[in-house]
Parts: structure tokens; sequence; C-alpha cells
């Protein structure tokens, strides 16, 4: 019965809990006793149709076999369609005609089988059903003192509890001995400090900027008031490692009223005539920001929204980054093009821990 | 042939006597008899939600099959190529070999793009039926003793399933999966001390380098399924050993278990439903596009576009990460402590491990030693019931806050708007959820009682000879009636001392907990009141 728990509870209330040595799990603390109502037992058992009728159960008989049958028409239709309906080079079409045919034969030859197998087992199989006991989990008290018995002849035959400084140069052996596996890891990255290197990006003195992904250069004329750039700095398509390069050095230019930037001290000279540029590396986790809004000269990080206004210096505004974009110097060369006066001042994309050092 | 003679010894038929020859070969080399013994006629309660646990391993074994399908084609390398297959669009475009061996395998091999699409149908379908499993199992309280261990095991299942979808949602190298894992690069550098280097050890030098596909790949085919594979099959063991619960009904009790046998009904029905499951992923893969990375193109860390978005099973990650404010890192001398992105990772944590360790706080505060077989309905647990609905809730609205951005454009309002008030949600909601749903299974439980008592209105109106209307309440048979009685009662823990005659600070934690836990409840009808009732009426 399920509420059966026999007898009284003396310990009901407590929060004493005891090992009980009989088999029966110990009542809990907080369980009430009451005179549950009985279970009534099983209800008789109600036939189905086809346990009654025979010309029911042969007609569901058919209906599975139908299943079945459907199911290989279904097999045979993908074959059919892999080969009649190839993918042709160039037609896109042919390509989800071929997955289609070929998708929809599949599924039906598994949904056949599976509907034909569910409808035999409910319509034809024994209805009846059946019941097992269930014994407690824990195993029998003879198979317990079997088993305590067996530690103890292993513990006295090798003295593991006796000879402690065995047992104990043992465990520190064993502790030990993955560390060369950790160790074994340190490769999985160069060798130099990567602290310098997030520090750092392609971008120099006299660096020039360069569309993204053409890598021409832009004139300080082509950029006109209200237009946005998407920059990288010369020679980034040919460098060694440009994904990474692109990752830190992608920039973001932008052309604004002089009057509408509000420039702190010390950076006068890094906007041209209201050009500015700032990494396009979202200080949060590093999502480019590549969203802007003409009208407010907001910066949006599509990833997780955070707000950067680009007339007081892309800082925050909104979202959960804390820092402001970083801005990259930059000025005019004898050309008349852009190019930057330095690298950035500071680490761009994401925080990290020796981001000061 | 006559009766008389199939009573006595039948000769058995070719087929028989090569079945019989057969199975003695392996007996005589296995004693595989003694399994077929133990398990054949097992028996195996049945109820709708228990297919929850089946749809997740059926899908599984789909997504081993598919997956198995795309090795032979696909090259976990970041090496540049150009690409030069049949997708007009990208020709010539520099790529890694892993996005471009994509791409041939969508629009190059026949059934290649079918399988992607089945491999990530069903990739989603398994995290799903994993987490509607495992709300199943904490709304019945199918992870009391002795299921506790097995609750980890399929907590653990869980957190590997959404790994595995995180490391192969990366693989194919696309402008969507690169962002993720920018995304997953800045998480790991907001850790403190260890972050940078972790990042830089993961990626093999700096984001993204050339590492990362190939070594996501071995974790995503190798490591990843040998220990889920391995940490599945004791899921099935302990679920033969502890056999299966069912819920209440007549002639079931907590020392039985009612149902069908694996030989033959289980069998067939399980069987079958595995085809199901397989054919209805088939089917939406041949119907519905997913994950077209030929759209989105190779990765490149400047462009993204608006309204990215991860699986639906990382979206609570990303939401936790977009409901920080403003402001929140730290300078700590020549340290940056980031606590926008640790915050969330760390809120994140003590969320999976409350999932995790729940049945022992529970078991801690009922002081309940004793095993439990029979499903509870979730209404008659209703403090259990009440914390599960808090944190779905809470769940829900971290992942709604991974498209704060689309709702925001679907409904015209402001972003600001949006997060602010999900913002308020998070703290909000898992309270109103917890107090309505708290207060939802106390009613249903009151009207279960009444029905138990008094019996269910027939609908039929009868004039009493004074003339009064009353419609009459027909009585429910025994049966229909032990569904609504047979549970568990409980109540608050009464603070004593203990052996010794002290108190200690663990015994008063755990009676306010008892009695948060067991204040509000309605017990279970009994016999008595039944007469009572019986009495009344007539």
């Amino acid at each position: 019965m399920a509420n059966d728990h026999e007898g009284t509870n003396p310990r009901a209330g407590t929060t004493v809990e005891k090992f009980r040595d009989d088999n029966l799990p110990g009542p809990g603390t907080g369980i009430v006793q009451t005179d549950a109502v009985e279970n009534p037992g099983f209800e008789p058992f109600r036939a189905r149709v086809s346990d009654l009728d025979p010309a029911k159960a042969r007609a569901n008989e058919r209906r599975v076999s139908a299943f079945f049958i459907v199911s290989i028409i279904g097999s045979v239709f993908a074959i059919a369609a892999y080969i009649a309906f190839p993918i042709v080079d160039g037609d896109p079409g042919t390509i989800h005609l071929n997955n289609l045919l070929l998708g929809l034969g599949i599924a039906l030859a598994l949904l056949a089988i599976g509907f034909g197998a569910v409808h035999w087992s409910k319509s034809l199989m024994d209805g009846h059903d059946l019941v097992e006991q269930r014994h407690g989990t824990r195993g029998t008290e003879a198979t317990r003192a079997k088993a305590v018995e067996v530690f103890e002849l292993g513990n006295k035959e090798s003295g593991f509890g006796r000879r402690t400084l065995i047992r104990r140069t043992l465990i520190g052996a064993l502790v030990v001995s993955p560390l060369p596996a950790v160790v074994l890891f340190r490769d999985l990255a160069p060798a130099e400090n990567p602290v310098p290197l997030l520090q750092q990006t392609m971008w120099a003195k006299g660096v020039r900027l360069t569309r993204d992904p053409s890598g021409t250069p832009i004139k300080a004329s082509d950029v006109t008031i209200g237009s946005a750039f998407h920059v990288i700095p010369e020679g980034l398509n040919e460098s060694e490692h440009k994904l990474e390069e692109k990752a830190k050095a992608a920039v973001l230019l932008m052309r604004l009223k002089p009057q509408d930037l509000h420039v702190s001290a010390g950076r006068e000279t890094w906007n041209y005539d209201g050009i500015i540029a700032y990494s396009k590396i979202c200080t949060h986790v590093g999502c480019p920001v590549a969203l802007y809004e003409q009208q407010t000269h907001h910066l949006l990080c599509p990833c997780h929204q955070s707000q950067f206004d680009i007339t007081h210096e892309a800082k925050v505004i909104f979202g959960p980054a804390k820092r402001p974009l970083p801005q990259l110097p930059i000025t005019v060369d004898s050309e008349g093009y852009l190019v930057a006066s330095s690298d950035f001042t500071e680490p761009v994309g994401p925080s990290f821990w020796e981001r000061k050092l | 042939m006559s009766t008389a003679d199939a009573a006595q010894t039948v000769e058995p038929t070719k087929g028989q006597r090569f079945t019989g020859w057969a199975a003695n070969y392996v007996d005589e080399r296995t004693s595989i008899s003694g399994l077929v013994k133990e398990l054949g006629r097992k028996i195996f309660p049945d109820h709708w939600s228990f297919m929850l646990g089946e749809v997740a391993l059926y899908s599984f074994i789909v997504i081993l099959l598919s997956g198995t399908f795309m090795t032979f084609f696909f090259q976990a390398s970041m090496t540049p190529v150009f690409y030069d297959g049949s997708y007009v669009p990208l020709k010539g475009i520099e790529m890694s070999a892993a996005m471009a061996s994509t791409l041939d395998l969508s629009f190059d091999i026949r059934g290649g793009l079918l399988m992607r699409q089945v491999h990530h149908w069903a990739a989603l379908l398994f995290v799903a039926s994993i987490g509607l499993h495992m709300l199943r199992i904490y709304f019945t309280g199918a992870f009391r003793k002795p299921r506790e261990i097995n609750w980890l095991i399929g907590f653990v299942l869980f957190v590997l399933a959404m790994a595995e979808g995180f490391t192969g949602y990366s693989l194919p190298d696309d402008l969507l999966s690169g962002n993720g894992l920018r995304i997953i690069d800045g998480l790991v550098k907001g850790i403190p001390i260890i972050g940078t280097w972790i990042s830089y050890l993961l990626f093999g030098g700096e984001f993204p380098g050339e590492d990362v596909v190939g070594r996501f790949y071995v974790l995503h085919i190798l490591l990843l399924p040998a220990i889920l594979v391995a940490a599945l099959g004791v899921h099935m063991l302990l679920l033969i050993i502890n056999k299966h619960t069912q819920f209440a009904g007549p002639g079931r009790t907590n020392d039985n278990v009612v149902g069908v046998p694996i030989m033959p009904v289980f069998a067939a029905k399980a069987g079958g439903f595995f085809f199901i499951v397989f054919g209805v992923i088939v089917l939406i893969a041949s119907l519905f596009q997913i994950n077209p990375v030929w759209t989105y193109g190779p990765y490149d860390p400047s462009p993204v576009s608006a309204g990215t978005q991860p699986d639906w099973y990382i979206g609570f990650a990303d939401g936790a990460l977009r409901l920080v404010p403003p402001g929140w890192e730290l300078e700590l001398g020549a340290f940056t402590l980031s606590l926008n992105v640790f915050l969330p990772t760390i809120v994140l944590m003590l969320f999976l491990l409350v999932v995790a360790i729940y049945p022992f706080i529970e078991a801690w505060i009922t002081g309940d030693k004793r095993e439990h077989h029979i499903a509870d309905r979730p209404r008659n647990a209703p403090t259990r019931t009440a914390i599960g609905a808090a944190g779905v809730t809470s769940y829900a609205v971290m992942w709604g806050a991974a498209s704060s951005d689309l709702i925001a454009t679907h409904f015209k309002l402001s972003i600001e708007s949006v997060t602010y008030s999900i913002q308020a949600l998070f703290f909000l909601g898992p309270i109103i959820a917890y107090i309505v749903t708290k207060r939802v299974c106390l009613a249903l439980q009151k009207k279960d009682r009444e029905i138990a008592l008094h019996g269910y209105e027939s609908g039929r109106i009868v004039r009493l000879p004074n003339g009064e209307y009353i419609e009459v309440h027909e009585q429910l048979d025994e049966y229909d009636r032990w569904k609504l009685v047979s549970y568990e009662d409980y109540k608050p823990l009464m603070l004593r001392p203990d052996a010794k005659g002290r108190i200690t600070n663990g015994q008063r934690l755990r009676s306010r907990a008892s009695r948060w836990f067991f204040e509000d409840r309605i017990a279970p009808v009994t016999r008595t009141e039944i007469e009572k009732s019986k009495h009344a009426e007539h």
C-alpha cells in the first residue's frame, strides 16, 4: 500500500535520525499517520474489441501489415528519389527537391514502421496489466554482511588499514601522478605571454585606414558628414594572421560636425576635422559593434545591446558594457589619406584580468 | 496433424530447429538466458509523460547516426581555402576548410543537407526532451529515494547535451558560430586571474586562431559522446535496478510495478516509438530549413547581423549576460574584475547547482528516508511544485532576455524599456510564480477533497417536494476516488532537543525549512471522513 508505514512513529516531530537494523526503511521525521483510505485493488479488466471479435482482430492484423508495406514503399521511394532527383551544379532548386523527396521517403518508411508496431502492440498484443513486486533497493542483510566480510578480508590480507606508511605514500603517489598530464596541456597555446599580444594591434603611426574588406585607402574628403566606414589597417589582407589581427584592429570611422564632439583633454588631435575612429570590438564580450544610428550618433552592439555615445567619446549609455570603445588617434598624410597617429592607447575588446598591466 | 499428435511432442519446423540451435549456441558461450529470464518480462508502467525520456534517448540515437554520416565528409580544419563548390554566391571566397566542407556537404552531396538538418533538429529535440523529462521527474517527485543518484546522472547528461550542442554549433565556422565563439572568448576572459590564459590555451593563441574547430571537433565527436554514452548506460542501469515509478492508481502500491512486460508489448511500443521519433525528425528536416550557414558566410571578426541568436538551449546564458546594468566592472589595483561578465556566469552556475542538488535539499527538509515509487501529482506537493514553477520562470525570463532585441523590434518598443522590464521580471517573476502556483495547488487539492467526499456534479437537476431545486451529486467509485486520496501527508517538524538535550542551529534551520514546506497543506481524505460523509447523505 502506498501509504503503508507500520505502527506508530515515535520519532515523528524530532530531527533525530537513527539507523535501524531491521530491513525496513525508517519512517521520516515529518510524516503524519492517518487512517488512510484503503487501496481498492485492481479494476476489472475491460476487453478490447479485437479481444472479443475475431473479425476485428483480423482487420487490425491487415492494418498493421499495411503499415509495414507502406514503409517498404517509402524506402524504395527514397532510393528512387536519390537517383531520379540529383543535384544539378548551379541549380539550388535541385538541392531543395533532393532534400525534400529523399527526406519524405525516409520519413514515410520510418513513421510507417513506428505506427505499425505501436498499433500492433495496442490492438493485438495481450492487453492485461501485469504486476511485479518491488524489493527494497538495499541488498539483503546476508549480502551486506558478506560484502563487509570481503572488504575486511581484503584489508586483513593486504594490511591496507594497518600499514599506514604504504597507504599514505600510495595515496600521495596517486594524487601526484595526474599532474604531468595537466602540464602536458601547456603547449595548447604558444610559449609567449598573451597579455602583451592583447595590448597591441596592427595600428601604428602612419598606417593608412582602408576599407573593409577591399583594403583601399580612404581620403579624408571621401568621408562626408553622417557617413560611416568599416575600416581595417592597410596591409591586413596580406598579413599572416589575418583573422587574429582583424579581431583586434577592426575600426568604425564616422564623421560628425566638429562642434557635436565633446573632446576631452589630451584627445584634441585624435580626430581630423570631425572624423573619428573607434574600435569596433565591443568592450563587453567582443562582438562587433556594427550598428550605427546616424541620427542619435549611437553605436549599438547587436549581441547584448550595449550602446555607446559617439559624441561623448563612445561612452556607455546603456547595456552591460562598462568601458567606452577605445578611440584610434587619426590624422591625414601628405596625400590626404587618413592614417593612424599611433596604436590604440589601451587594449581593445573584452576586459581581461591583466588589462592594465 | 490431429489434436492428439499436437498434444505430444510436435516435430519442430526447419526454422524452429535453426532458432533453437542458434539460441543454444549463443547461450553456451554467453549464458545470456539468465539475462533474458531476468529482463524479458520486466514490467514497465504506462503514462504519456514517461515518453519524454524515451524521446531524449531516441533523438540521441538519431544524432549518432546522422553525425556519423557527416564525419565522412566534414573537415575539421581552419586552414584557409578558396571555396570552389556549386553554391555560386560564395564561389572564390576565402574561408576555412571546415566551412567549405560544410558547404560541400550541403550542396554537392546528395542527402548531405538532409543529414545536416536531421542532426541539427534532432539536437534541438534532444536538449528539449531532456529538459521536459527533468521537469516531469521534478514535478512528480520521482527524484526521491532511491533515485537521487540517477537524478544527478541525468543532470550531467543535460549539461553534456548542452556542451555537445554548443561545440557542434561552432564546427561549421560560419559567421554566426564564430560570433558565438567570440562571446565564449569574452566570457572566459572575464574569469578572474586565470581567464586570459584559459582563453589563450583554448584557442591555441589569440582569438580566433586556427585550432579551435579541430579541438571542438574532438570534444564533439569523441570525448563528450563517450562520457555521454557511459553516463547514459549508468542512467539506464539504475532505471532497471530501481524500476520505474508509477502514478497512484487502484491496485498500484509502493511495493509493486503495474504495467506491460518488455517482451513483447513494451518492446513493440518503445521500438515503434523510436521509429516514430526518427520519422518525425526526418520529416521536419525535409520540410524546414535550419542553420543555413551559406547565408551567413564564413567567419569574419568585423561584420555581424542584427538579431543574432544562439540555439535555444544557450539562450538562457546569453539572456543572463544582457540583463546586467551598465558599469559593473571593477578595477582592483592593476587588475580588472569584469563583474558584468563574471557575475552572470556565477548566477548560471548557482542555478545549475541548485537544480543538481535539489533532491538532497528536499530529503533533508522532509527527513523522509523511505523509498518512494509512487509519482506525486504535482498539486499534492504544493511547495515543491511552487519552487519548480519559480525555477522555470527564472529560466524563462533569462531565456526571453536573449530575445530582448527581437521583442523590441517586433512590438515596436524601445530596447531600454524591454530590458528594464525583463530586469524587474527577473526578480519579481519567480516570486509571483511561486505564490500563484502554491495557491493553485492548494485550491486543486481542495477541489479533489470536495469531489472525493461529496462526489461530482452530475448535471441532473431535481425538484424536491418542497419546491427546492438541487443538483444531484454522483459519488465516485472507489477506483476513481483512490486517485484523489492516495497521497503522502507531512507536517512541519517540531523543534525538540535531541538525545543530548541540545538544539543545534542545523535543527533550527531544518524546522524552519520544514515549516515553510508543510505549513500550508491540505490533508488527504481519511477513511473516517468518507464514512461520515456517507452517513450524512443517507
